[in-house]
């Protein structure tokens, strides 16, 4: 006969047990913890980013510009031809007019830095606009240039002793009669979207660029959009499975993860080199960026082919349509709000793109927007990389500024994308 | 001039292949009125028919034409400019004829132009007048042809339903046939010019050499050094900012995808999850930009305080923000593979009496471990393809060196400096470029199809 000692019960409230516990409840609060941190880290960093690009953006939208009486003298400006005036001239006159208690050349030319190096220009395109104002006097907004404009947003500490400032004591002095004359004013940026790129950042802005993502969008969606649709009903509707539809499928989602950069390499070589089109059109970058919207397009739109219910095509094969008046008329229009979000988040992300259109060539120096797909352009984000590479003080507001520009058409798309879903999104 | 005759173009043969709808579908109801059900297809297939054929076939043609009217006009001038001129000359001397007949023929004209080059950009107007008229006739005779022979193949009994649904076959496998051309494309452009570049460069010189010096000169007057292609560093700094990335991100991922998983109730989902994927849709210029603007400068405050010296193009910069840029594919990636982990497992984790912790370090993150390696590595070839930010906060000199204070540059960056500006295809400084390019593109490729083979594998172990 065996005897049998059944096992001393486990005592769990002995000190050893609970201290055991209590270490085992540690480590689920730490692990959660760690969850916590990771995600509020995350989300901080995304919050460091927005508040730095705001900081730093914010004051590009608006700009400083000084109202100035200029006089188109016949001398000057001759009647009968005003275009051709010598608005140098005009401009320096008319800062004479300003600060008249100044006679010394020296003075008078860094009184002339306040006025953008663009007022010549302004002062030419109005006159040509106004030819009537030959003779006569009259007052325009002009923008300050970048250290006055500096300045007067508080980029550019007044307090500061004047060897750690860029402007000197003298400058401010003359910018402070200014704004005691009332002159000054800070009205909403709209050469921001009007202007386009140029050398001097009070006057730089985004049009060109914005004109030139617009024709690359277009190219893109042009050529992405049919072709994509075309290739996912083939293969999620007409394939046979074999190993060739099983190569396409693998190509297509790793032509996905390609990095971008190498597609700017295929443009380059096969675009530009080998079809001989211009470098820096919006059609080449639209080409490429179409190249890398497909797999996306193809992706969702076989996603939104596959979550028609069979009942659909059933019913319509029921009553004798033929497998492609199933899809054209029942499946594809009932996949299309589906493919629509799909196509405008991939559209999304071929705004941003930037790495193949440098390769390109869009990201030239150009100061006047494209006129069409073959013109030589910039797009938002090569804009964006162009002033973001500018000496200039002023470019790093405006680069902010360009990118809350950016930012917020991504935000617009990705809405529009949302919201097509949530209005159109059916449940079988 | 050539946009506008081109766009018109365009308009014509929609219109003509509109023309060709009306004109297929009301014969195909006479067909219908004189013979009653006798007929095959309904009318509005016979439109179709003709339009598709009438307007596919003229829009091809166009296509091909503009892709390769420039490149043929481009060897015909040279072709015939005068032997002492092309004689001996090099592609970059050539391009460049090339590109002053170009300027003296659209009227910019800079210095005095040559005789010859005076009389090439005559002939090249003139060809591009001639060019483009032939292909308005050449595409809208097509058309005209095409409305012709569908017209005349139509009859009550022609087959027009199956004859659209045959071209909306082709149509639609050549569309499918297109993104494998992109691969090809991507393939043989690379390989081929990489080949280029190893006739001049030795490939053991490229993969194995110390010394990366490509700025060389193109041109005679430019002072730049005499070349070396050893690509290792530019590997190593690849290696070391991705590194960083990751060193990064998983973590944070990670921990973000097992809270979110495993602690987070709907509502924290809801919100967090949407923010998180914010971060994968903002631009890379824009991370750059922060680099640069924020990121770099803090890091190197932070060293000044710690009496290290940091570089302002350091790799820590550079790979700290490009982890930034891809906690969201970890945390996602993972969140899937965890959430694929059966509900059983837990159930039985937790009937043993094990704690949440417990549960997901014993049970969990093992059996979801393939999926997050997966994740891991699509996040790596993120991070070694990703170009942005490191062009704009990485240096742009190759050292060898494994410390993350020091600048590093990285495969993309040189990619990107080598082929801004000066892109002729005939020197080893262009040609490297593109076989920095054919490693990428291996190098991820191989990433790629490695982390998906893990991931649907492991996928079907559950299902």
């Amino acid at each position: 006969m065996s005897e049998t000692t059944a096992p001393k019960p486990f005592d769990w409230s002995s000190p050893e047990a609970t201290a055991i516990r209590k270490r085992r409840y540690a480590a689920d609060r730490r692990l959660r913890l760690y969850g916590l941190i990771s995600i509020l880290t995350a989300i901080g960093l995304l919050g460091v980013l927005i508040a730095s690009l705001i900081v730093t953006g914010h004051t590009a939208f608006v700009q400083t510009e000084i109202a100035v009486e200029f006089t188109a003298d016949p001398e000057n400006v001759p009647a009968d031809d005003p275009a051709s005036g010598n608005f140098r001239a005009v401009v320096s006159n008319a800062v004479q007019q300003l600060f008249p208690e100044i006679d010394d050349p020296r003075e008078l030319r860094t009184a002339s830095g306040i006025l953008s190096d663009g007022a010549v220009n302004i002062v030419r395109n109005y006159v040509t606009a106004h030819p009537e104002v030959a003779g006569q006097s009259f007052t325009l907004e002009v923008p300050a240039s970048d250290p006055y404009d500096q300045l007067n947003k508080g980029v550019i500490n007044r307090d500061l002793p004047e060897e750690r400032r860029r402007v000197s004591n003298e400058q401010i002095a003359l910018f402070e009669t200014l704004e005691e004359r009332g002159l000054v004013s800070t009205p909403f940026n709209w050469g921001l979207f009007v202007n386009s790129d140029s050398r001097f950042p009070e006057l730089a802005g985004l049009a060109g660029a914005i004109a030139g993502s617009f024709y690359a969008l277009l190219v893109c969606f042009l050529i992405s959009f049919p072709v994509g649709i075309a290739a996912a009903i083939y293969l999620e509707e007409f394939a046979p499975k074999n190993r060739w539809t099983d190569l396409v499928e693998v190509n297509i989602n790793n032509l996905a993860a390609v990095p971008s950069i190498v597609f700017g390499l295929l443009g380059l070589a096969v675009f530009i080199q080998v079809f001989g089109l211009p470098r820096s059109a919006p059609l080449v970058g639209g080409l490429v960026l179409s190249l890398m919207t497909l797999p996306t397009i193809i992706i969702v739109t076989r996603v939104a082919l596959k979550s028609i219910p069979p009942s659909i095509r059933e019913a319509a094969l029921g009553i004798g349509a033929s497998k492609h008046e199933v899809i054209l008329h029942h499946v594809l229009p009932l996949a299309i709000p589906g493919i629509l979000t799909g196509t405008i988040i991939g559209l999304a992300q071929a705004l941003g793109e930037t790495a193949p259109l440098l390769l390109i060539g869009m990201n030239a120096f150009l100061t006047s927007p494209p006129g069409g797909i073959m013109d030589p352009a910039t797009a938002l984000p090569t804009q964006i990389f162009i002033w973001a590479d500018s000496p200039e003080r002023g470019f790093v507001s405006r680069t902010s500024a360009a990118i809350l520009v950016l930012l917020g058409f991504l935000i617009f798309m990705n809405a529009l994308a949302i919201y097509l879903r949530q209005r159109f999104e059916r449940r079988w | 001039m050539q946009a506008a005759v081109t766009g018109y173009l365009f308009l014509a043969i929609l219109a003509l292949s509109f023309i060709a709808f009306y004109v297929g579908r009301t014969t195909a109801n006479r067909f219908v009125a004189e013979q009653g059900a006798d007929v095959h297809s309904r009318p509005i297939y016979h439109g179709a028919f003709a339009a598709v054929w009438v307007g596919l076939p003229a829009l091809v043609l166009v296509l091909l034409w503009l892709l390769f009217q420039g490149s043929i006009i481009d060897r015909l001038l040279l072709a015939s400019l005068p032997a002492s001129l092309t004689e001996g000359a090099s592609a970059s001397r050539l391009s460049l004829y090339l590109s002053e007949i170009k300027n003296v023929a659209s009227g910019r004209v800079f210095s005095e132009p040559s005789p010859e080059v005076i009389a090439a950009a005559e002939r090249y107007q003139s060809w591009q007048m001639i060019a483009q008229w032939a292909m308005v006739v050449v595409a809208l005779a097509v058309a005209a042809l095409a409305l012709y022979i569908t017209r005349a193949r139509m009859a009550p009994r022609f087959r027009a339903r199956q004859s659209f649904e045959r071209t909306l076959d082709i149509v639609m496998i050549l569309s499918a046939v297109a993104a494998i051309l992109v691969t090809i494309g991507i393939i043989v452009s690379l390989t081929y010019e990489a080949i280029q570049f190893f006739r001049l460069v030795p490939p053991q010189e490229f993969f194995f050499g110390l010394n990366w010096e490509p700025q060389i000169a193109i041109r005679e007057d430019q002072v730049a050094g005499t070349g070396a292609f050893g690509a290792v560093p530019v590997f190593t700094g690849t290696l070391l900012i991705a590194t960083i990335a990751l060193v990064v991100a998983v973590p944070i991922g990670l921990f973000s995808a097992v809270y979110l998983v495993e602690f987070a109730d709907d509502r924290i989902r809801g919100i967090v999850k949407p923010i998180l994927e914010i971060l994968a849709g903002v631009p890379t210029v824009v991370y750059g930009f922060f680099a640069v603007l924020t990121v770099a400068p803090a890091i190197r405050q932070a060293g000044g305080l710690m009496g290290i010296g940091i570089s302002p193009n350091s790799a820590l910069a550079a790979g700290a923000v490009m982890g930034i840029m891809i906690i969201p594919f970890i945390s996602s990636l993972s969140d899937d593979a965890l959430r694929a982990v059966p509900q059983s497992m837990r159930d039985g984790s937790f009937a043993m009496g094990a704690t949440r912790a417990e549960t997901i370090t014993r049970v969990l993150l093992p059996a979801a471990l393939p999926g997050i390696v997966g994740g891991v590595l699509l996040a790596a070839s993120r991070a070694i393809g990703e170009t942005m930010i490191v062009v704009m906060a990485a240096g742009l000199t190759a050292t060898l060196t494994a410390n993350p204070l020091n600048g590093v540059t990285t495969v993309t960056v040189q990619i990107v400096t080598l082929l801004i500006g000066d892109t002729a295809f005939d020197n080893p400084k262009t040609l490297s470029a593109f076989a920095l390019g054919l490693v990428l593109f291996v190098v991820t490729l191989c990433l790629n199809v490695l982390a998906l083979r893990i991931v649907r594998r492991y996928r079907e172990r559950y299902e």
